[in-house]
């Protein structure tokens, strides 16, 4: 593994892997009776977030704490970067206080690389994301979700069909999870209207479709994307209404899933716009297990990249 | 000693000359050794002259910022790169929209004395694209402006650019537009395209750049004007300057020496020195805009010099400034990517980077061939040395260059203004 | 293998020790009551199924087993690039107040043992805990014995011992090397 984690593509199919599997194991404990793991003791992780994001910010911490890691947040609300601090500065500190890791989030796309490449802080970096660029974890834990209910667990998503549908354009958890679905071997398709698919998606590992209801009935893993309203106004779609009748996922177009098929979202969900309230809570929907599943494979990235020797230590 | 004997010296690459530079002009051109008397002699073993080199397109940013370039410190970075003469982009603050401000930086590049300064003027007041400043005041100033633009903005509105391009015609001035459809770029960081879709980085897209350069040599035509296009940046925008031209508007069009090198591919590193407005764009561009260059559809290689603090590129690459600093490396950069590739030759370079810009922005006195009697606006360049553009060398107050660091074709030893070494050895000669 | 390898016990050795160490586990617990065997991975845990399928031949009864990985509890994570996790396993009877016998491969400083109590520290109190081991090669650095040996080995800090049985290496067999190696216990 290298030793940050800013972009899907920075894994290789044995890390993706080996990341799926160290949190299946940490899974099966923390479900189990051990709430504590003293894997991390003396390390300290910084959730370092200048976006507001409690779940991916509770998520880390619990992964942290659970790992007996010391945490300390540093949000963006109440301290000096609201009042003009730099990134380089903010990082320098944040070296001064000894982090052995920072996990970031950041408006800026590129804000985790910029942090990772400038050598302002010596510890790891994790991209909790980054703008319209990239979640690698939170592709990690789709993944990890997807392989449990369809590939019992085990192995790569070989042939699985998963959809993602919605603002594929401002989405920075569609471009991680097409990254590593790709590496894992699962067929995507990306299902939004024209105006909000990427220019230069066609040549994304991946296929493409305005369509929806044309890819429901193949698909194994319904991925619904999160859509702003304020996307409206730069005319990206005529009406809330409009976008819901061509790619909100109502309880006829879940009725058309296969059984075996998942309905997942990264949250927060609109309940009623992109997903009805029907399919985000029925059957078929792991949504709230998506959640409960982030902190086992957050656990699995801190462990893997903090829990044995850096690449300093190997070479002493 | 006042003069200089230029022992050996290959003219554009042809055979080699004695050249004699005496009382500010050249005054003898010999292919026998020349013996003068009282003059200081430099060996031209291996080196090439040619004639001053002229830039369409500089930041310097005095008045208002003089944190990032003065007059004096970008003029000197002119100088070490071969240049004579430069045109001051008008963004400064206060904007250059006024006689009084014009005059300001044309006196300081003369204090300075490192090369011609040469105000642009805006084009409209305050550069808010919405009333003509006094372009007429600027042109009979001392300044004696020619070139006017807004650079750094578009002028969009086409009632605006029509007007300023009918105006200038009194007094021979020509309109150099910075091609950016405003709506099409709102918040745009890189090219549009399948590396912008990868990185997450809002898309500037080719179209927002040809729909402009599209109306403007149609508006150009139609009112029979001079229109001259900064920094082309697309295959597309090639295709239509090639194509106005073959119409007889009267439009000329500049390259800058990144555009012809770097790709988009840079911005993965998220490192905001490839922060720059156009963007670097695909590798098809770069060949088409090479092609242009060769072919003189493309008119001039123009740095767009754009000196930015350190602070203003040592951050997010959505809050860095868009810019590069380009004087010093802008041969270099042209020769590595024209002349070792075979698409030009030292002739066509000079022709590029100092007849036609001197043209384009009416300096009589710039552009003139290395002969008997012309002013002696020399640069000495040896095209077999290697340069790295190193912060020691670096004469601009900012640092926000993609070269630093990057070995490149070629080395500039001396450059001559009006007679005068302002570089010797590759260094200021003060 | 290099020819300073020597084999100290062959298969049938190693069948006869774990036919030993069951009569044993068998007579010290005073029958398979409350017995719980857990092996620690990867090695161990083969040898701890052995154990037990010797213990249900003899007394006809079959005993939970389980495994137990140690990784997350180890006092020298920093010494390599992080491991993968290997599974954890318990019995569905739990290991609360069961007596339970650790099962590993080799015997050696005593800090997987230490690691492996921990983690099962977090998992339940047993009433009892005993350890069973294939080989003992000595060099304690913790206060740990094991309850049932199959072979003492005295060697030397510089000499590597090899455990190798059917499930995981193809064959069963025990050898010490003469060359220092990393790996193996």
């Amino acid at each position: 593994m290298k030793r940050h984690l800013l972009s899907a593509s920075d894994l290789s199919y044995e890390d993706a892997i080996l990341i799926l599997d160290t949190a299946e194991e940490l899974a099966k404990l923390v479900d189990g009776p051990v709430k504590k793991l003293p894997t991390l003791r003396g390390r300290t992780i910084v959730n370092l977030f200048y976006e507001d994001s409690t779940r991916t910010r509770i998520s880390f911490e619990a992964a942290a704490k659970r790992l007996s890691a010391d945490v300390i947040n540093f949000t963006a609300k109440g301290s000096s970067v609201s009042k003009g601090e730099s990134l380089k500065d903010t990082a320098l500190t944040l070296q001064a206080m000894g982090a052995d890791a920072v996990i970031v989030r950041h408006s800026a796309s590129g804000a985790a690389h910029q942090l990772a490449a400038s050598g302002w802080i010596a510890g790891s970096v994790i991209n909790a994301g980054d703008g319209t660029h990239e979640h690698p974890s939170q592709a990690l834990l789709d993944a990890f979700t997807m392989r449990r209910h369809l590939r019992d667990s085990k192995g790569d998503l070989a042939g699985v069909r998963v959809t993602i549908v919605g603002d594929v354009l401002h989405s920075r958890v569609a471009r991680s999870n097409v990254l590593l679905l790709a590496t894992l071997g699962a067929e995507v398709t990306l299902v939004a209207p024209p105006t909000l698919m990427p220019f230069g998606v066609e040549q994304w590992p991946c296929d493409i479709s305005y369509d929806l209801d044309r890819v429901l009935p193949r698909t194994e893993a319904l991925m619904m994307l999160r859509v702003q309203g304020e996307r409206m106004n730069n005319a990206f779609f005529p009406s809330m209404r409009e976008y819901s009748r061509g790619y909100g996922l109502d309880d006829k177009r879940a009725s058309a899933l296969s059984p075996e098929a998942i309905v997942m979202h990264p949250g927060p969900m609109n309940r009623g716009l992109e997903i009805s309230a029907g399919a985000a809570d029925g059957l078929r929907s792991v949504i709230v297990e998506q959640v409960a599943n982030g902190v086992s494979v957050r656990m699995a990235i801190l462990y893997l990249l903090l829990g044995g020797a850096s690449i300093e230590e190997v070479s002493l | 000693m006042s003069g200089y004997l230029l022992r050996g010296v290959s003219v554009l690459g042809e055979q080699k000359v004695d050249v004699l530079i005496d009382g500010g002009i050249i005054s003898e051109v010999s292919k026998k050794p020349l013996a003068p008397t009282g003059v200081r002699t430099i060996d031209c073993d291996g080196l090439i002259a040619m004639p001053g080199l002229v830039d369409l397109h500089t930041h310097l940013r005095e008045p208002g910022r003089e944190d990032s370039e003065t007059v004096e410190s970008g003029s000197a970075a002119a100088a070490l790169g071969g240049f004579v003469a430069i045109h001051a982009m008008a963004n400064t603050n206060p904007v250059a929209d006024t006689a009084g401000v014009v005059e300001q930086v044309y006196r300081l590049g003369r204090e300075a004395g490192w090369c011609d300064v040469r105000p642009v003027g805006a084009v409209t007041v305050g550069l808010h694209g919405t009333q003509l400043a006094e372009l007429a005041a600027m042109a009979h100033s001392a300044a004696h402006v020619r070139v006017f633009s807004d650079d750094g903005k578009c002028v969009a509105d086409p009632i605006l650019m029509r007007r300023a391009l009918e105006y200038v015609k009194a007094f021979d001035g020509v309109i150099a537009q910075h091609a950016q459809e405003p709506r099409l770029t709102e918040d745009a960081q890189m090219n549009e395209g399948f590396v912008s879709s990868q990185l997450g980085l809002r898309g500037w897209p080719a179209v927002a750049e040809e729909s402009i350069i599209s109306r403007d040599v149609l508006l150009a035509e139609h009112v029979g004007s001079r229109l001259h296009v900064c920094h082309v940046s697309t295959a597309g925008s090639v295709e239509i300057v090639r194509w106005a031209k073959s119409r007889g508007v009267m439009v000329t069009a500049e390259v800058t020496p990144h555009h012809l090198l770097l790709t988009d591919e840079l911005a993965r590193s998220y490192d905001p020195r490839y922060k720059v407005n156009p963007p670097l764009r695909r590798d098809e561009d770069v060949q088409a805009l090479r092609q242009g260059l060769a072919d003189g559809t493309i008119d001039a290689v123009a740095t767009d010099h754009a000196p930015h603090p350190l602070e203003d590129k040592e951050c997010e690459w959505s809050s860095a400034a868009f810019g590069m600093i380009g004087l010093q490396s802008a041969l270099s950069v042209v020769q590595t990517a024209m002349i070792e590739t075979g698409l030009m030759t030292w002739s066509e370079v000079s022709d590029r980077m100092s007849t036609r810009p001197a043209r384009i922005g009416s300096l009589r006195d710039h552009g003139r061939p290395i002969a008997v009697g012309e002013p002696a606006h020399v640069v000495l360049v040896d095209p077999r040395g290697k340069s790295v553009f190193t912060l020691e060398g670096n004469a601009s107050k900012s640092r926000n260059s993609p070269f630093l660091g990057m070995e490149l074709h070629g080395r500039i030893e001396a450059t001559f203004l009006r007679g005068r070494a302002t570089v010797l050895d590759g260094k200021l000669a003060g | 293998m290099d020819a300073a390898q020597r084999e100290v016990l062959d298969s049938g050795d190693i069948n006869r020790a774990l036919s030993r160490i069951a009569h044993e586990i068998l007579e010290k617990n005073k029958g398979v009551r409350d017995l719980v065997l857990l092996g620690i991975p990867t090695r161990g845990a083969h040898i701890a199924q052995r154990l037990a399928k010797a213990i249900a031949d003899i007394e006809g009864v079959a005993i939970p087993v389980g495994t137990i990985d140690v990784t997350l509890h180890r006092d020298d994570l920093r010494s390599r690039p992080a491991r993968a996790l290997l599974p954890t396993v318990i019995p569905t009877s739990g290991i609360d107040g069961k007596k339970v016998v650790l099962v590993d491969d080799v015997l050696f400083s005593g800090r997987t043992i230490r690691a492996a109590l921990d983690a099962m520290g977090e998992l339940g109190r047993p009433s009892q805990v005993q350890l069973a081991v294939l080989v003992d090669r000595g060099h304690r650095e913790l206060p740990i014995r094991a309850d049932y040996v199959g072979k003492n080995l005295p060697t030397s800090l510089k000499e590597h011992v090899r455990v190798s049985i059917m499930e995981t290496d193809g064959t069963d067999s025990v050898s010490i090397s003469g060359t220092p190696a990393s790996g193996g216990e």
